[in-house]
């Protein structure tokens, strides 16, 4: 069993961050680009990745992220997150990893299906037409559940 | 390292079917690949295979999806209708070229 092939993934992006979104992008397209189906829900501040005005806004969280080994009070300084952004883009863009809206973009042309979680929609009082066109559905949990019957659920 | 008979020709492969010599690949032996890949070549495989080999050859890397589609000027939806489940890894194998090594 161990060598079965993965078939189908479905994956949870939970966060708003720079950092919170990209895993889940990058690991939705990986798994397209292996052949394997891809299902995207974004949940909570994740949606920000799939929302008209906020996709071109996500930042690096400069603060409380001991791994950037940024000092909390520095990390606080105006500007410090946009230039960690920044900096990050430009050698994500050597990378080819592209900026979050044409990979939202790519992952739909490659065949990923996204979606967003019905209960934060609702909570931050969004509709349909505030999101990419690429978000196919606004899906309950049990929807999302249904959807990913049969294959593995990753949570970021 | 290994050998593998196709088209006529004895060609050197990795393990996982991937050319470990660029030199030894012609059209025919491309043709032959994509059969195995249950691929039958026309003229936007060709478009995609030959800009991989053209790219490759003047950068040293396999070109990224990414790249395929900006600088190829290949959409990506027609990428992966035309190598379905994995197209990034059968058109290069298809091309003679190395395993893909990026993630994106």
């Amino acid at each position: 069993m161990a060598d079965e092939k993965i078939k189908k993934v479905s994956i949870i992006c939970s966060k708003g961050s720079l950092e919170g979104v990209y895993p889940a992008l990058i690991m939705a397209n990986g798994a397209r680009m292996e052949g394997i189906e891809a299902n995207l829900f974004f949940t909570f501040f994740g949606l920000d990745a799939v929302t008209k005005k906020k996709v071109k806004k996500i930042k690096v969280a400069t603060v409380g992220n001991p791994a950037m080994g940024i000092p909390t009070l520095i990390g606080a300084i105006p500007g410090m997150s946009a230039m960690a952004t920044w900096m990050m883009n430009k050698k994500m863009d050597k990378l080819d990893i592209p900026p979050i809206d044409e990979f939202i973009e790519m992952i739909n042309a490659a065949g990923g299906k996204l979606y967003a979680c019905k209960a934060s929609v609702d909570m931050f009082g969004l509709e349909k037409d505030d999101f990419m066109d690429e978000v196919k559905k606004i899906l309950t949990v049990g929807e999302f559940y249904a959807l990913a019957a049969g294959g593995h659920i990753i949570f970021t | 390292m290994a050998t593998k008979q196709i088209a006529g020709k004895t060609v050197s492969v990795s393990e996982e079917g991937y050319f470990t010599d660029p030199s030894q690949w012609t059209r025919e032996v491309a043709q032959a690949i994509a059969v195995e890949e249950g691929i039958t070549l026309t003229d936007a495989h060709w478009k995609v295979i030959d800009f991989l080999k053209k790219d490759f050859a003047a950068t040293g890397v396999l070109a990224s999806m990414r790249r395929i589609n900006k600088t190829g000027g290949i959409p990506t939806k027609d990428l992966y209708e035309l190598f379905p489940d994995g197209p990034l890894k059968k058109a290069a194998r298809i091309a003679g070229l190395p395993k893909p090594t990026s993630c994106v």
